[in-house]
């Protein structure tokens, strides 16, 4: 079975790169385009890796990372979160609340790939 | 008895003396003669009584002489001398003539030359006197234009906050000359109208805690400017500047800058360094990830690259007209800044397991706290947001007991507050961020995320588990190097050299109100305008005048005058006596609206007015429908002037200013009759005094015992 992996990021144009990317990476990409449909998707799609935007409409984020990982079915779950804040203290807070990687916008496309591939490697 | 009289006196008691002593030489010589002996005597003395009698005239002219002779000699020249003596201390130029005796000259020549000295030091005193005078007079003229020119507001306050001293621009800052403004900033009123009791408290302790220096805060007027306020203790004059203990402090000096337009500015900045990085990572993010797919998969579909173009056409468009717009909008903005200082962790910690104590009545203990983490935050803001989390805690959820950690984080600092037992939604907690702060009746237009942006931090509640209890983390900005400013005045040896009246003194607040000397009191006097003579049949005030005095002096600049629009119609009588015409009463404000006002005016003040029961009725009367009650003792030129003088016939005002010396000047206007009833109650205080009538309860029982205090309107 393909590793799956939930974009989940209201901005339709970096939707379309992440989700080439993983594409041809091999991945099984599912896409949301706000928090409340993220929640869904992942209760629904079981992905082994979330990729949150931070500023999402409904539930951001933060929230909805908060969320999952209150949730013991996917304390184990990989989330990375981008955002478009590159400050400290959301990073921190990002962590804190139990993101895996934390990237800020704009990343490198390489380093996006590379740091996906090594969560998903990592036991 | 004059100096003649007593030379009469003199002669006469010398004669009888004499005629005694021949008397007696007589009686010596004839007593015990005998018969034969007896009879020659008494024919000798016949024979001889003419002569003896005039040899005796002749002692006696003799004796006369010779008196007056010293008379004229020692007596009068020393009477002369004892007047010269009189008028010379009267006239200090006079001295003694040189008359009589050597001896008396002597005298006189000693006494001029005490005279010549003390003429002498008297000149010296008076050129020293003047000289002191004109330098303390530079001094308090320098002051004063050092104070009216200074660009910030400066309000001096003793140690209870009432306002001893505040300049011209203190005074634009706070409303100008409106009326809110006066009820709000006046000598004698408390500083705690202006600034919140709290901050300036806050602001004190940590000076305190620190052993001097100055503290910065922020606080917003009513009309929305925001203030930067600086606050110094100001130490007690004459104090031991070598007592390295804590220095006493005799009040506290403000300097308020008015930051909002900077502030307005440098947010307008933020918001457009925000914009040019926080709200161009998205889009720069997606034109990166789009050229470099297009770039390294060459191999794509011609319609995927198609796609991939037009993001990137998209993206580089919508970057080109962020940045359009934000250097259109980058106007020239000042440079200023929240008022964030440099504290130690552990200091912000002690204060806050105090606030909170208290407020929340929780017992707060310290986890683990880094004694050397400093931090650069506002400490006052933070400490609202923690008690308004704590308060929460406690109100909604039982918390009992609370922990406070503070960890270092790299370039961070880690402030927990700790709970455990209760574990909360997150949603819930994440909605406290973002309500209004409320804390025990005073709410603030900021909230906790507000609090936390300004303080350039973050916020979140965390779970611990393992350890069964959970925590918000506030993340603050540490602050490396040197902590602290240095202190401003801790160091100042000596008293401020611009500034010696005597406003520091400790007023006898304990006392009640009754047994307060007339003397010390703030008053409020008053007059008003009506549109007749009998408030109970509707008569109605279309004008107020006020003037404060405090500490004995009229602060005329401290006047309150307003015209009230009367909701009826007014009588031509009323309009020949007080010559306000209905065209200048349309548009003001209604009794409704004006006596708020007024009532903060004559906060903590006695009232004065003259025949005030008539005022007052107009004031009882409006108390139902306005709901403000004018509560403050009042006191009555009219009474007191019955009691000072209880033979006059008229008691008017006109009158007993003429009596009392004080010319009137604009009567009829609200205001000038306010300001010739506040001159002439200034000059009953000491009248009063002297009539044993010194405290406000002597006064108001003295003014009940007349005739006149049965007058009901």
């Amino acid at each position: 079975m393909a590793t799956k992996i939930l974009i989940a990021d209201d901005e339709p144009n970096i939707v379309i790169s992440l989700e080439f990317l993983l594409k041809r990476e091999g991945y099984e990409v599912v896409v949301a385009h706000d928090g409340v449909q993220a929640l869904a998707q992942v209760r629904a799609e079981r992905p082994d890796l979330a990729i949150l935007d931070v500023m999402m409409p409904n539930r951001n984020g933060f929230e909805v990372c908060q969320d999952l990982r209150q949730d013991p079915e996917f304390k184990t779950m990989r989330i990375m979160m981008l955002t478009a804040k590159g400050r400290d203290t959301e990073v921190s807070k990002g962590l804190a609340l139990g993101a895996d990687v934390y990237m800020t916008k704009p990343f490198a496309t390489r380093d996006l790939l590379a740091k996906v591939k090594a969560l998903l490697e990592r036991a | 008895m004059g100096t003649r009289g007593k030379l009469v006196a003199a002669v006469v008691v010398a004669c009888a003396y004499l005629a005694a002593v021949v008397l007696a030489l007589a009686f010596v010589a004839g007593a015990g003669l005998e018969g034969q002996d007896r009879a020659v005597v008494d024919a000798l003395l016949d024979r001889r009584l003419g002569a003896l009698v005039m040899v005796f005239c002749f002692a006696c002219v003799f004796m006369f002489l010779m008196l007056r002779a010293a008379h004229g000699f020692l007596v009068q020249p020393l009477a002369r001398a004892a007047e010269e003596a009189v008028a010379m201390v009267e006239q200090p130029a006079t001295r003694l003539g040189l008359h009589g005796s050597g001896e008396l000259q002597a005298l006189a020549v000693a006494v001029n030359r005490l005279a010549d000295q003390r003429q002498r030091h008297d000149a010296e005193i008076e050129t020293r006197v003047r000289a002191a005078n004109a330098a303390a007079d530079a001094d308090r003229n320098r002051f004063a234009v050092l104070m009216s020119e200074l660009a910030q507001g400066v309000i001096v306050c003793n140690m209870d906050g009432r306002v001893l001293l505040y300049n011209r621009r203190a005074r634009a800052l706070f409303a100008g000359s409106s009326a809110q403004g006066m009820a709000a900033l006046g000598l004698g009123r408390s500083i705690y109208g202006l600034f919140d009791r709290h901050l300036i408290g806050y602001a004190l302790e940590h000076i305190e805690a620190r052993g001097g220096g100055h503290r910065h805060f922020v606080s917003v007027t009513e009309a929305g400017r925001l203030l930067r306020v600086l606050v110094a203790p100001i130490p007690e004059a004459g104090g031991d500047a070598a007592d390295a203990g804590k220095p006493r402090c005799s009040g506290y000096m403000t300097m308020i800058e008015d930051m909002t337009e900077s502030f307005d500015s440098e947010s307008a900045r933020d918001q457009l360094l925000q914009d040019l990085t926080e709200s161009s990572r998205g889009p720069v993010g997606s034109l990166r990830a789009a050229a470099e797919t297009l770039h390294d998969y060459g191999d794509m579909s011609a319609e995927e690259r198609q796609r991939f173009l037009a993001v990137v056409r998209d993206e580089a468009e919508r970057i080109a007209l962020r940045v359009e717009a934000a250097a259109r909008s980058f106007a020239a903005v000042l440079k200023s800044r929240w008022p964030l200082e440099e504290m130690l962790g552990a200091d912000l910690l002690t204060a806050a397991r105090r606030r909170i104590a208290e407020r929340c009545e929780i017992p707060v203990s310290l986890e683990e706290v880094d004694a050397g983490l400093w931090l650069k935050v506002d400490g006052f803001s933070l400490l609202q947001a923690m008690s308004y989390f704590a308060l929460r805690l406690h109100d909604e959820y039982g918390i009992r007991e609370l922990r406070l950690r503070l960890t270092r984080d790299g370039e961070m600092a880690c402030l927990d507050l700790i709970w455990s037992g209760v574990f909360m939604s997150t949603e819930t907690v994440m909605n406290w961020e973002l309500d209004p702060m409320n804390l025990s009746g005073e709410t603030s237009p900021l909230t906790v995320r507000d609090i936390v942006e300004r303080n350039g931090g973050e916020v979140w509640f965390q779970r611990d588990h393992a350890a069964y209890r959970a925590y918000f983390r506030f993340l603050l900005p540490a602050f490396s190097g040197q902590g602290g400013s240095a202190p401003l005045l801790a160091t100042v040896d000596s008293r401020p050299e611009f500034y010696d009246f005597d406003l520091f003194r400790d007023e006898e607040t304990d006392l009640a109100l009754e047994d307060r000397l007339l003397a010390q009191l703030s008053y409020t006097v008053f007059d008003t305008e009506t549109t007749g003579l009998n408030p109970s049949e509707g008569d109605e005030i279309i004008q107020i005048g006020a003037v404060r005095i405090v500490n004995r002096r009229l602060l005329r600049h401290e006047a309150y005058e307003q015209l009230i629009d009367p909701q009826r119609s007014l009588p031509a009588a009323s309009v020949k006596i007080h010559g306000i015409g209905a065209d200048m009463l349309a548009g003001q404000p209604s009794i409704g609206q004006v006596l708020p006002i007024f009532r903060a005016f004559v906060a903590d003040t006695v009232l004065v007015a003259h025949n005030a029961a008539f005022d007052m009725r107009f004031l009882e009367l409006k108390e139902a429908a306005t709901g403000v009650r004018f509560d403050r003792p009042v006191l009555d030129t009219f009474l007191l002037s019955a009691v000072l003088f209880p033979n006059q016939e008229t008691h008017r005002l006109e009158a007993i200013a003429e009596r009392l010396g004080v010319s009137v000047l604009g009567r009829h206007t609200a205001v000038g009759d306010a300001i010739v009833t506040a001159e002439v109650f200034l000059k009953m205080l000491p009248l009063l005094a002297e009539k044993g009538i010194r405290s406000l309860g002597e006064a108001r029982a003295a003014s009940e015992k007349t005739f006149h205090a049965r007058i009901r309107y």
